[in-house]
């Protein structure tokens, strides 16, 4: 049974949390290196994080007429948000705060990247971030239904919106086994709002780095990081989720969560190195047409077992 | 109720009022809508602390993807382009003082009106069962027409306004594929 953690977890989630993004973006580092043809080694997976000091000492880059406040608060919004969405997550058996609504929560959270990558794209007054600010509600509008309704699954599932709750439903047989379309709709949303890999779409190359292009110093570190830690967080989530959180023979529950979560970092990593970029516009229809009805046809699967039982 | 959770609906409801105030003062587009949505988010905080958590995360919910699509509206169908000029939100002064007027006044004579229970009831285990049971066990009939009619004013919406019809698309006979479409989909129809 989860349980809410004493006042240290406050610190420990967000720590946990930074370390999965850290170990996610040294792995990627790694993988690149490899492609790359250079020798795999610790400097080589340690690149990126030598972005973070320049980034604190980069002369900021100023742009004419910006909307300072907005721009701030955007580009804030996306990691607070990320650390934010890690309170309902149940990491063993203990969660920072075990929220009766915290599968809700999750979500909230998460659609506050939608206002913060929209903001972090309006506040510098330039043509290419502000596309990609646009770009990322195109994109929102394609990839939240369908990964609300992979939500609304697990809940009709488990009968409850507590996180710990879903967790424990799935005593004997993981959601990922018999909800393998949520499944697969969830970890595509969590890419969609990591902006990574195949959703990389609002910081696409072809705009300039779209949102990130006029960003600078920490600024363009919130941006990244705040990527990278959705992206573990997503992967955390869907523990409790669809894979039965931290349940498991022999080892304790938080080394079960620990294991879980890793394997699926490993699979959005690799699917982030692997997949091209799609389109939003082609995304939508896709999302509308194929992806919605399939996903309200797997909502109903478990609101009819659970009728039955 | 206790003391942090006075203080908690206090501060909430002074943030939500600031923010109410900044939508009529800020002169951009994008700050009006985010201290209106600021504002809304408040107002969940006090949902939230008032004992329904699932109401309230869920006006933050709906509150900050419909205000950052109203951004968007907003912002492309301005009189200025981009909504950059410095504007009023102030709009037709004498008729919206009338009305909001008349609004507060009936709100805080209701207040004072309505017999509020004496003394507090024992508060349900899990009041997201309670809204739901209330919503969709008694108002069941009213629910589903609710869907209905919304539905049918989404799709009707959008017939209306979209220009071209499947004989545009897919030729007199309805035989050419892919569909002849201004912009491609994902899914080639």
């Amino acid at each position: 049974m989860v349980e809410a953690g004493a006042w240290w977890t406050l610190l420990a989630a967000p720590a946990l949390l930074l370390g999965l993004a850290v170990l996610a973006v040294t792995t990627d580092a790694a993988l690149t290196a490899r492609d790359a043809g250079r020798p795999v080694t610790v400097s080589a997976a340690m690149r990126p994080l030598l972005a973070v000091p320049r980034a604190l000492v980069a002369q900021p880059r100023r742009m004419p007429a910006p909307d300072r406040v907005l721009w701030r608060a955007g580009v804030v919004s996306v990691p607070v948000a990320a650390v934010l969405s890690t309170l309902v997550i149940p990491f063993g058996n203990v969660a920072v705060a075990d929220l009766s609504v915290g599968l809700v929560w999750f979500n909230a959270m998460e659609v506050l990247t939608w206002a913060g990558l929209w903001l972090a794209g309006w506040g510098p007054n330039a043509a290419f971030s502000l596309v990609g600010g646009y770009r990322f509600l195109a994109q929102g509008l394609a990839y939240e239904l369908p990964l609300m309704f992979a939500l609304i699954s697990t809940a009709t599932g488990a009968q409850s919106l507590r996180v710990g709750d879903i967790a424990a439903a799935q005593d004997g047989l993981w959601y990922a086994v018999w909800m393998p379309v949520a499944f697969v709709v969830y970890l595509a949303g969590v890419l969609a709002f990591s902006f990574l890999g195949p959703f990389a779409y609002p910081v696409g190359q072809d705009i300039a780095g779209g949102v990130l292009s006029e960003t600078s110093g920490v600024d363009r570190l919130m941006l990244q990081a705040g990527r990278w830690l959705w992206l573990a967080a997503g992967a955390a989530m869907a523990v409790p989720l669809f894979l039965g959180g931290g349940a498991g023979p022999v080892l304790p529950a938080w080394a079960w969560s620990l294991i879980k979560t890793l394997l699926v970092l490993a699979v959005l990593v690799a699917a982030v190195r692997r997949l091209p970029v799609i389109r939003a516009d082609r995304y939508v229809e896709f999302a509308w047409v194929v992806l919605i009805p399939l996903t309200i046809v797997q909502t109903l699967v478990p609101a009819l077992v659970g009728l039955n039982r | 109720m206790g003391t942090t959770a006075a203080v908690l609906l206090w501060a909430l409801g002074v943030l939500a009022l600031v923010g109410g105030v900044l939508v009529f003062t800020l002169n951009s587009m994008a700050r009006v809508t985010f201290a209106l949505l600021g504002s809304l988010v408040c107002v969940g905080g006090v949902v939230t602390v008032l004992g329904l958590p699932y109401l309230g995360v869920v006006i933050l919910l709906m509150m900050v993807m419909e205000m950052v699509i109203m951004a968007v509206f907003m912002i492309a169908y301005m009189m200025n382009p981009a909504g950059l000029m410095p504007m009023s939100m102030l709009h037709n002064k004498r008729g919206a003082l009338a009305v909001s007027g008349v609004v507060f006044a009936v709100l805080t004579t209701a207040v004072f009106v309505v017999p509020w229970p004496d003394r507090p009831r024992v508060r349900p285990v899990d009041t997201t069962v309670q809204v739901g049971m209330s919503l969709m066990g008694d108002q069941m009939l009213t629910m589903v027409t609710l869907g209905f009619v919304l539905l049918a004013t989404m799709v009707g919406a959008t017939v209306l306004a979209t220009h071209r019809g499947r004989y545009d698309r897919f030729g007199d006979d309805l035989d050419q594929r892919p569909a002849h479409d201004p912009a491609g989909g994902g899914v080639g129809r």
